[in-house]
């Protein structure tokens, strides 16, 4: 691996996805994307007796369709990197207390994704894995129930709340040819520019997803023409045209290849105030929709930079701010390499 | 200028979405209007068929208030109501209801003592509080002035 400036990271060997899983709840299966996942639960409780349980089943299950879909079996992985929303990680804890894969269990609210992603990434580059599985996972009502309110307590709605996505996404990575390769990834720094409104992230958010893009293009020397599509985690239809905003003052335009996968994953009849969330969000936005697109050629290279908010309930409570983070993965289709 | 992290939170505004208090407030009328309209009905009906007083009534009254709201988030209703409603629906006596059922229904699984018990009033145990202490200090007041005059 070499690093390209301070915080960008450009896999030597060739790093493939080699399959991808993806489950996601019943709101998630009536939007825009709903072809593109494995399963969709008709129920938010995924037939399972409790919200923490129904979490896990969504990524019980989407591991076990990416490994299904790689041939693999759970003991052909060296690494299992995971995480998610609840209280110490508990569902990813739960996870590789069933699958005895090595366990490194991690947590960037919801930029886990692309943090899993690129340190799995990073492992089997540097060679101590061969078959790295990370999987994240987030539930609506966990996360509800964590965040904010009881799911059944009614009270009323802000139109700069998001909805956390209700869904797990799993990947393998490797060094065997696959049709998706990692070219690089863009670790971010935790930036919070006083916003403390927990029901307002896409505002919070957005200066931490500006400072990845633009520490990116600058790492690599690219332009935003480099790319088919820019893909942020969940800012919003309220912290998208800020982070859009944010990049233009600097000279930086990315309006025509950006897309939010809070945008993507609902459509705008559906009762989600601002858009999707949560660790799921850009999971299965990534795993399930942009996965095929890459796989079948029409996207050539994408930047995907899940966004995340790193509080408590506790913190905002006590009136701190919200520190936030963006972590950016370089994905490439590798159709037409063989 | 927006790239200005000591004044974002003030610059950003420009780019947050207007709350249609109007809207809202018309809505909350109406929704919390009607909870109360049907409470009357049921106080008068209690009055003419049970023969309660026009002092006793209220408590039949709220009881079925109560028991309507409790199924209603038992059944998944309340806060879809609430979505459309707003404060309509929190403010009359259902909303508080609400308020307790949810909390025991999210923490049923952790068990009837630590987990129904301990949280049945996390959201209402505030409302309670800000009642009990705003009843005691206007007693006071009411008190003085009684006997001041």
């Amino acid at each position: 691996m070499s690093q390209v400036r301070k915080q960008t990271w450009r896999f030597d060997h060739p790093i493939y996805i080699a399959a991808t899983g993806t489950v996601v709840g019943p709101l998630e299966a009536q939007g825009p994307l709903s072809g593109h996942f494995d399963k969709a639960y008709k129920t938010l409780d995924c037939g399972e007796k409790t919200w923490v349980e129904a979490e896990r089943a969504l990524m019980r299950r989407a591991i076990s369709f990416c490994l299904a879909k790689a041939g693999k079996a759970e003991g052909d992985m060296d690494l299992f990197l995971a995480g998610d929303l609840m209280d110490q990680t508990v569902t990813s804890n739960f996870i590789a207390r069933e699958n005895r894969i090595p366990f490194l269990g991690m947590f960037g609210a919801c930029s886990t994704s692309m943090e899993t992603l690129a340190q799995s990434a990073q492992l089997v580059d540097s060679g101590f894995a061969k078959n790295v599985l990370c999987a994240v996972s987030s539930h609506n009502a966990t996360a509800e129930r964590q965040f904010r309110y009881p799911t059944e307590y009614g009270g009323p709605s802000n139109p700069t709340q998001t909805f956390t996505v209700t869904g797990a996404g799993a990947a393998i990575v490797t060094r065997e040819k696959g049709k998706v390769r990692i070219r690089e990834a863009t670790i971010g720094r935790v930036i919070d520019w006083g916003m403390g409104d927990p029901n307002n992230m896409g505002t919070a958010m957005a200066p931490a997803a500006a400072d990845t893009i633009w520490t990116h293009f600058q790492d690599t020397g690219r332009t935003p023409e480099d790319y088919d599509m820019i893909v942020t985690g969940d800012l919003s239809s309220v912290g998208s045209p800020i982070l859009n905003e944010l990049l233009i003052e600097k000279g930086l335009d990315i309006t025509r290849v950006h897309q939010d996968s809070g945008l993507m994953i609902y459509s705008p009849e559906q009762p989600v105030n601002a858009g999707g969330s949560g660790c799921a969000c850009s999971a299965v936005v990534t795993y399930g929709y942009l996965f095929k697109r890459l796989a079948e050629g029409s996207l050539k290279r994408i930047f995907v930079v899940a966004t995340g908010a790193l509080l408590n309930s506790s913190t905002t409570k006590q009136k701190d701010t919200i520190p936030c983070i963006a972590h950016g993965v370089v994905l490439e289709s590798a159709k037409e390499e063989t | 200028m927006l790239n200005d992290p000591k004044n974002y939170s003030e610059n950003v505004k420009a780019f947050q979405p207007r709350i249609p208090y109007v809207k809202n407030s018309l809505k909350a009328f109406l929704v919390g209007g009607l909870i109360c309209l049907f409470g009357q009905f049921l106080e008068t009906f209690y009055i003419h068929f049970f023969h309660f007083t026009k002092q006793s009534a209220g408590n039949p009254t709220v009881a079925t208030l109560i028991l309507i709201a409790t199924l209603m988030t038992g059944f998944g209703i309340y806060d879809k109501l609430a979505r459309f409603a707003g404060a309509g629906s929190i403010v009359p006596v259902t909303g508080f209801a609400n308020t307790i059922t949810s909390a025991a229904l999210e923490h049923k699984s952790e068990g009837i003592v630590l987990g129904i018990a301990t949280n049945l009033f996390s959201l209402a145990g505030a409302v309670i509080v800000f009642g009990v202490v705003s009843a005691a200090v206007l007693g006071i007041i009411r008190l003085f002035i009684e006997k001041a005059f």
